[in-house]
């Protein structure tokens, strides 16, 4: 949770040092998304999770296994980014060795594309199952709807594992601009989709409720739809100023509390880690400074698989 | 000989049998009815889905990103307009990702007039089409082609779009397809789906071969000397139509089949050009930034000082829409007078 946090700080600073172009991420999603990455089978082929995540999943990812180096890579556009070649906006993952599908800035159509890789991995059998997430406002668009219906057809069930990450925010639109449903579980029950409701800032409730998800979905080769209610610790983007809110519940606070309530942890040991990170983060930085851009000519690689060539200039 | 459903059909059947083609799928792709124009009867992986073309297209991407071959089907491509950014990106993933994820996927949809379908069942895709970088985009004009480029599709590792022209689908063929019985009474009992109760019915395949029409390749149709006339799908016969009429006055029209508009075969197009010096696009898509502009572009900008008349463009009008009535929609879009017409006068002006 930590190293998560301090890599989305340091990719902050990045932004504000003028060092990085656009923001956005996920600080005040770790207590959901640490919990969801330790827990996905990860791997590349139909018997492991597939995932389709959203531009606030740094967390997930880091539980997995994500560099903080990679993160800054990306929000560098450095040649060295393996995940999009200096491409995409930060925050914008995809790594096939974990079947984590590249994440695109259209809002929602995660939702839809979900769809298919749930499909093949119905028909292949076993444990694999298809994650999806996104945030509460993009809850309007049809894909969603889409994830709802095909999800839950009848005649072939699909084992997707539906969740909503709601803030209560889309960009600047509150939540009662938007829904009239009270929670946007509710309209898991139109389909008979099994679904909860979960305190997203909370480690252990989430970690038992996306476990009893997942078990279900895996099992029962049917989708799931829980809701996770969270905090959006740095406002929607550096477009919005990317400074800490105070006024909302950081996760973070909270579990250190606890642990040290419970006597498992110490004040000075929790530093400690920060420490660490952010020692670490900065080196990577440093590393990441001497690194280069991408080529000119690199903008003509992969339109087509295998970088066939793509430019009508040489038909 | 197949008509050009009948050859999508075969090629689908080659596709399950051969080529890992895991789902076939679309609105009424499925049994009982095999898709509104038959082309997806009788097959082994087909299957139903809900009336949504924004899910359709999101579970092709989804399964291209699971590399599971399919082929997917939007009913009439007067609605695929709504899957526009869905399609953008199954073309910009494999970039996006940096080769991480490339999207083997077809996507089919049948295209333009001919059939009176009025203001939603006559639009046209291909301009649209060209404007998708990541996507190659194909369109047979008669049944052989059909079945070559769509095993193409399916063998490729990126996403085709395969676009049907609706005027030819019950077009036949004078080509056999490998291995299509000679008669076509024969093939029809072979695979043809009975009318009324089908629940027992099972196709008789015949036994086919692999043949692939290269993604990029054009076909010179008719050689000639004095005008190159550039074309694909429902127009392509009418200009070779046109072409022959011309030829009974002593004129000798090139046809070419584009087959592919991206990528496409500007090799067989330039050598055309140079050796008629006068060229002609014909399409049906609407004319203001039509794929033939861009064509027209590279006419002017490599063959500024070989053509000696003015390259033109023949396409469907700026409209909202076709309109039912045959007047209307005859005014619209190309007809065979027109392309005639266009040839004739491409053929008299003197420079
Ligand atoms: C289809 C689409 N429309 C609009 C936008 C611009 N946009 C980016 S984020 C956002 C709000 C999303 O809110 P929500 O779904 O609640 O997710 P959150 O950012 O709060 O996690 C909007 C409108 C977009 N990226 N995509």
């Amino acid at each position: 949770m930590v190293k998560s946090r301090v890599l989305e700080e340091r990719l902050i600073k990045i932004y504000k040092s003028g060092e990085g172009f656009f923001w956005i991420g996920g600080p005040g999603q770790e207590a959901f998304d640490v919990p969801l990455g330790l827990l996905i089978k990860k791997g590349q082929t139909l018997d492991h999770d597939w995932l389709h995540l959203h531009y606030r999943s740094t967390p997930v990812l880091t539980a997995m296994g994500l560099e903080m180096i990679d993160g800054i890579r990306l929000m560098k556009n450095l040649v060295t980014d393996k995940h999009t070649h200096g491409r995409n906006f930060c925050n914008h993952y995809a790594v096939r060795e974990w079947n984590v599908a590249p994440i695109t800035s259209p809002i929602e159509v995660q939702y839809s594309m979900a769809i298919g890789t749930a499909v093949a991995q119905k028909r292949h059998g076993g444990e694999g199952i298809t994650i999806v997430t996104g945030g509460d406002a993009g809850t309007a668009e049809g894909d969603f709807a889409s994830c709802l219906i095909w999800a839950s057809r009848p005649e072939n069930p699909l084992p997707i594992l539906i969740l909503v990450e709601d803030n209560k925010w889309g960009i600047s639109t509150a939540y009662l601009g938007q829904h009239g449903e009270k929670n946007i579980s509710d309209r898991a029950k139109a389909f008979g989709i099994k679904s909860a409701v979960v305190d997203g800032n909370d480690v252990e409730k989430s970690w038992e409720a996306i476990s009893e998800a997942m078990d279900y979905v895996r099992n029962e080769r049917k989708p799931y739809f829980l809701q996770a209610n969270l905090s959006r610790l740095y406002g929607h983007s550096s477009a919005s100023g990317a400074s800490f809110i105070a006024n909302e519940e950081d996760c973070l606070k909270t579990f250190e509390n606890e642990l040290i309530k419970l006597n498992l942890i110490t004040k000075e040991k929790i530093q400690k880690i920060w420490d660490n990170f952010q020692a670490q983060s900065l080196e990577d930085l440093e590393t990441a400074r001497k690194e280069s851009p991408p080529t000119a000519e690199s903008i003509w690689d992969f339109v087509y698989a295998d970088s066939e060539n793509a430019d009508w200039r040489k038909f | 000989m197949a008509n050009v459903a009948q050859a999508i059909r075969m090629a689908l059947h080659y596709g399950e049998e051969n080529l890992g083609v895991n789902d076939i799928f679309g609105q009424d792709v499925g049994p009982p009815l095999g898709g509104v124009f038959t082309a997806t009867q009788g097959l082994k992986t087909t299957w139903n889905t809900p009336l949504d073309e924004r899910g359709i297209i999101g579970t092709a991407m989804g399964l291209a990103l699971a590399q599971s071959r399919c082929v997917a089907e939007i009913q009439f491509c007067d609605y695929i307009f709504n899957t526009m950014d869905l399609l953008k990106i199954a073309g910009n993933t494999c970039w996006a990702s940096y080769g991480l994820f490339p999207m083997p996927m077809t996507v089919m949809t049948p295209v333009g007039s001919g059939i009176r379908g009025s203001m939603y069942h006559s639009h046209s895709f291909d301009a649209w089409a060209t404007r998708l970088p990541g996507w190659k985009i194909v369109m047979p004009s008669n049944s052989l082609d059909a079945y070559g480029l769509l095993i193409s599709a399916m063998k490729d590792k990126n996403p085709v779009l395969y676009l049907k022209p609706k005027a030819l689908l019950r077009i036949r063929g004078d080509e056999l397809i490998p291995g299509e019985p000679e008669g076509e009474k024969e093939l029809k009992a072979a695979i043809d789906a009975p009318l009324g109760d089908r629940s027992k019915w099972r196709p008789n395949w015949p036994k086919l071969t692999d043949y692939s029409v290269p993604i990029g390749q054009g076909k010179i149709c008719k050689v000639g000397t004095e005008a190159t006339v550039v074309s694909y799908g429902r127009t392509l016969p009418l200009c070779i139509q046109a072409a022959t009429e011309l030829e009974k006055n002593g004129r000798s029209v090139e046809v070419l089949d584009m087959r592919s508009l991206y990528p496409y075969d500007w090799q067989m197009i330039k050598a055309s050009i140079q050796k008629t010096r006068r060229v002609l696009f014909v399409n049906e898509d609407t004319e203001v930034t039509n794929f033939a502009e861009h064509l027209l572009r590279r006419t002017i900008e490599e063959m500024f000082y070989v053509v000696e008349a003015r390259p033109r463009i023949l396409a469907g009008k700026h409209l909202p829409g076709i309109g039912l009535n045959p007047i209307l929609e005859e005014a619209s879009v190309p007809q065979l007078h027109d392309i005639t017409n266009e040839i004739q006068e491409l053929l008299d002006e003197t420079p």
